[in-house]
C-alpha cells in the first residue's frame, strides 16, 4: 500500500455511515461535561501546571480515549474526574449537575487492578452494591450477573491471587460496572497485561460496552488501542497538559483487529503519531558520545 | 542445568535445606554444649575434690580452680603430706546436658524448699496469667488506637508524640509506681506488661495500617465508601494478617516485660522459681526453666502462625498442613516475620 501521507490523510474525513453515527451521537445528551478545568501543583519555582482550561463534552453512550506524551497530565486529569484529586479551576458537570468528590456515578478501573484480595471475586463486584446499602442477596444475585457478562462464572469463588492479570482486570471492570455508574473511568487498564492478553481485552471491552448503557472515558498511552476503541480520541499535550486535538475516529463500527489495515485506522494512525511524537518525523542527531554499534560486516 | 548453590545472594533454597538448615541452628548450640561439658579436657577450669589428702579446708565435692588446686598439691608434696586428688569439672552453673534434661521433669516434681512456695507448674501458671491480662488489656485500647492512628492523620498527630516520648522510658522504671498504686501482687505485674507492650503496640499497629495500598481506598471510595466503611471494610481487613504478625511479635515482647514485672512487689512466677533454684544452687533447675519459657513461646508462635494461615487464606495459597508446620518450625524467622512470601 503505497500512498503519499496527503491521500492517506483524506481518509480522515468520515464516511456517510460513520458520519451520521456521528450525528447521531451528537444530538444525545451530554452525560459528562468538563468546562475550563485546571490543575497547577505547587513547585519549587512556583507552582506548575499540570492541566489547563480542558473543556471536553462527552454524550451518552459515547467511548472517549484520552492519549498524550507522558507526563502530559493524562492521568492528573483521570482522577480528578474520579473525584481522587482536586481541580484548581473550572468545573466539572455529570448530567448536568456540577459534582466534585469521589462518587460511584464516576466509576473507576486502575491500572493496578486494585482488587480486595481478601475477598473472593464475588465479594468484589458485590463491595460497590453493598456500599449503595442493598441487602446482601439481591447484591449476589446482582453480582453474578455482572461476573456471568465478564465470563467469569466459573471463578466467582476464586481470590484475587488465584486469577491472571486479564482476569483481575475483568474483575475489576464488572466491580467497577455492578454501581451502575454513568461514566465508566478506565486509566490506562490493560498497560500491564501482555499484547495478546491486551488485544483480547479490548474486543471484550467493546462487547460489555455494546451491552451495557454506559460512557466510557478511556485513558492509554497505546495510540492502537485508542483507535480501536474510541469514537472520539482526545489528544493532550504536555508542559501544560491541554488539548491539542479532538479527533473523531473515521474507523466504521462494529470494530474488528482486521481494520487495523485499513486506510481509516492508518491515517487516524499517522494523524496521531505526527501530533504526539513531532520529533519522530525529523532526522534525529546522536550525540557523539554514542558509540554506534558495528558488527564489522555490511549488513545493517 | 547447575547444581543450585547453597550461598546465592538472595535465592530461595529448597524446602528440605531449610528444614536442615533449622534443625542444625537447634543441634549446632547443642553440640557444642555437649562437647564443653562431656569432653574432660576441653575448658572444665575446675577440680572437685574426691579425696582432701590432709588439705584440712578441701572437703570432697568442694570445686576450686585448678591454679589453686594445683598450688595445694604442690604444698602437699612438699611438706610430704597425703596429696589430695580430684576431677576435672566444669562450674555449677553449666550443668550437662543430660542433667538439664533429667531436671525438664524433674523440675515439675522438686519440692518447693519452703512452706508457702509455689511448684513449678504452679509458677508457671501464674506467670501466663500475667502474661494474659497484661498482653490482653494492652491489646484491648493499644490495636484500636493504632487502627486509629494509621486511619486517620490528625489522630496520629495527637497521639505519637506523646507515646513515643512515653516509649523510650524503661518500662521497669514505672515498678516502684505501679507497687505503690496498685499493691504488691498480680495488678502491678500486669501494669508492667501494658506499660512495656501499649505504646509499642500503638506505633506499631499505626504504622501497619499506614502500610495498606492507598490505591484500594481509592478504589473503594469510587465505588461509594464512606469513611467508616473505608477504616472497616477496607483499611481493617487489609491489615489484619499484618496486624495478627504484630500481634504474635508483640506478644513475645511481652514475654520479656513477664521477667522484669514478675521481680517487682512479691516476687512470684516463673521469675520467682528461677531465682529460688539459683539460690539453692540448682542450676539445673534453672536452665530447664528458661528452656520452658523457651519451649512455651516457640510453640504459641507455631500454633498462632498456623491458625493465621488459615484465617487469612487469600494471603497464601492453601499449602499442606504437617509438612509446612515442620518446614516453619525449622525454617527460621523469615517464614515467621514475612509469612506472605512462598513457604513451598
Amino acid at each position: 500500500m503505497v500512498k503519499t501521507s496527503d491521500t492517506l490523510l483524506d481518509h480522515l474525513r468520515p464516511s456517510p455511515v460513520v458520519a451520521a453515527r456521528f450525528a447521531k451521537i451528537k444530538e444525545r445528551p451530554v452525560v459528562l461535561e468538563i468546562d475550563r478545568l485546571g490543575r497547577q501543583f505547587p513547585g519549587e519555582h512556583g507552582p506548575i501546571t499540570a492541566l489547563r482550561d480542558i473543556s471536553l463534552q462527552v454524550h451518552r453512550r459515547e467511548l472517549v480515549c484520552v492519549i498524550g506524551p507522558s507526563g502530559c497530565g493524562k492521568s492528573t486529569l483521570i482522577r480528578i474526574i474520579a473525584g481522587l484529586d482536586d481541580p484548581t479551576s473550572g468545573r466539572m458537570l455529570v448530567d448536568g449537575k456540577e459534582t466534585s468528590g469521589p462518587c460511584p456515578e464516576r466509576g473507576m478501573v486502575f491500572q493496578g487492578y486494585t482488587l480486595f484480595p481478601w475477598l473472593t471475586v464475588k465479594r468484589n463486584v458485590m463491595f460497590g452494591l453493598q456500599m449503595a446499602g442493598r441487602p446482601a442477596s439481591e447484591a449476589e444475585r446482582e453480582a453474578r450477573q455482572w461476573i456471568d457478562l465478564v465470563g467469569l462464572s466459573k471463578f466467582s469463588d476464586n481470590y484475587p491471587h488465584q486469577l491472571s492479570g486479564g482476569m483481575k482486570q475483568r474483575v475489576a471492570i464488572a466491580r467497577a460496572l455492578a454501581p451502575n455508574p454513568r461514566v465508566l473511568l478506565m486509566d490506562e487498564p490493560f498497560g500491564a497485561l501482555d499484547a495478546q492478553t491486551r488485544a483480547q481485552m479490548q474486543s471484550h471491552l467493546l462487547e460489555i460496552w455494546r451491552n451495557v448503557d454506559v460512557t466510557i472515558l478511556f485513558i492509554t498511552h497505546d495510540l492502537d488501542e485508542a483507535i480501536f476503541l474510541a469514537d472520539r480520541i482526545v489528544v493532550l499535550k504536555a508542559n501544560p497538559g491541554e488539548i491539542q486535538e479532538i479527533i473523531e475516529v473515521p474507523v466504521p463500527r462494529p470494530r474488528s483487529l482486521d481494520q487495523v489495515h485499513s486506510p481509516e485506522f492508518q491515517a487516524t494512525r499517522r494523524r496521531l503519531d505526527e501530533l504526539i511524537h513531532p520529533k519522530l518525523h525529523t532526522p534525529a542527531e546522536h550525540l557523539p558520545i554514542i558509540r554506534l554499534t558495528q558488527a564489522g560486516d555490511d549488513v545493517e | 542445568m547447575s547444581r543450585p548453590r547453597w550461598f546465592a545472594v538472595r535465592q530461595d533454597l529448597s524446602p528440605s535445606r531449610k528444614r536442615l538448615l533449622g534443625m542444625t541452628a537447634f543441634l549446632l548450640p547443642l553440640l557444642l554444649w555437649s562437647i564443653v561439658s562431656y569432653v574432660p579436657f576441653i575448658w572444665h577450669p575446675n577440680i572437685k575434690v574426691i579425696d582432701p589428702g590432709e588439705v584440712s579446708w578441701l572437703r570432697p565435692g568442694l570445686q576450686i580452680p585448678r591454679a589453686d588446686f594445683a598450688k595445694e598439691v604442690a604444698t602437699a608434696q612438699a611438706t610430704g603430706a597425703r596429696v589430695p586428688t580430684g576431677e576435672r569439672a566444669n562450674p555449677i552453673y553449666l550443668p550437662a546436658p543430660h542433667s538439664v534434661a533429667r531436671a525438664l521433669y524433674t523440675a515439675f516434681t522438686t519440692k518447693p524448699v519452703l512452706r508457702g512456695d509455689l511448684w513449678l507448674h504452679e509458677s508457671l501458671a501464674m506467670s501466663l496469667k500475667t502474661i494474659f491480662w497484661g498482653f490482653i488489656l494492652s491489646s484491648a485500647i493499644g490495636v484500636p488506637l493504632g487502627i486509629l492512628c494509621g486511619a486517620f492523620v490528625s489522630a496520629s498527630r495527637l497521639t505519637e508524640p506523646f507515646v513515643d516520648f512515653v516509649r523510650y522510658m524503661p518500662a521497669p522504671a514505672f515498678g516502684a509506681l505501679m507497687v505503690a498504686v496498685l499493691g504488691i501482687h498480680l495488678e502491678p505485674k500486669v501494669a508492667i506488661i501494658v506499660i512495656g507492650t501499649f505504646f509499642q503496640q500503638v506505633l506499631v499497629v499505626a504504622n501497619t495500617v499506614r502500610k495498606v495500598d492507598c490505591s484500594l481506598i481509592e478504589a473503594a471510595q469510587t465505588l461509594g465508601a464512606k469513611r467508616r466503611q473505608l477504616v472497616l471494610r477496607v483499611l481493617l481487613p487489609a491489615s489484619l494478617p499484618d496486624l495478627y504478625n504484630d500481634l504474635r511479635i508483640l506478644l513475645g515482647w511481652a514475654w520479656t516485660y513477664l521477667i522484669v514485672a514478675e521481680v517487682i512487689g512479691v516476687s512470684s512466677g516463673i521469675t520467682f522459681f528461677i531465682n529460688q533454684q539459683a539460690k539453692y544452687r540448682n542450676f539445673d533447675n534453672v536452665y530447664a526453666a528458661i528452656l520452658i519459657i523457651g519451649f512455651i513461646g516457640l510453640a504459641t508462635d507455631q500454633i498462632l502462625a498456623w491458625i493465621g494461615d488459615r484465617l487469612f487464606a487469600w494471603k497464601n495459597p492453601r499449602p499442606s498442613r504437617v509438612r509446612t508446620f515442620v518446614t516453619r518450625l525449622f525454617a527460621g524467622r523469615d517464614v515467621l516475620l514475612f509469612p506472605d512470601k512462598p513457604t513451598a
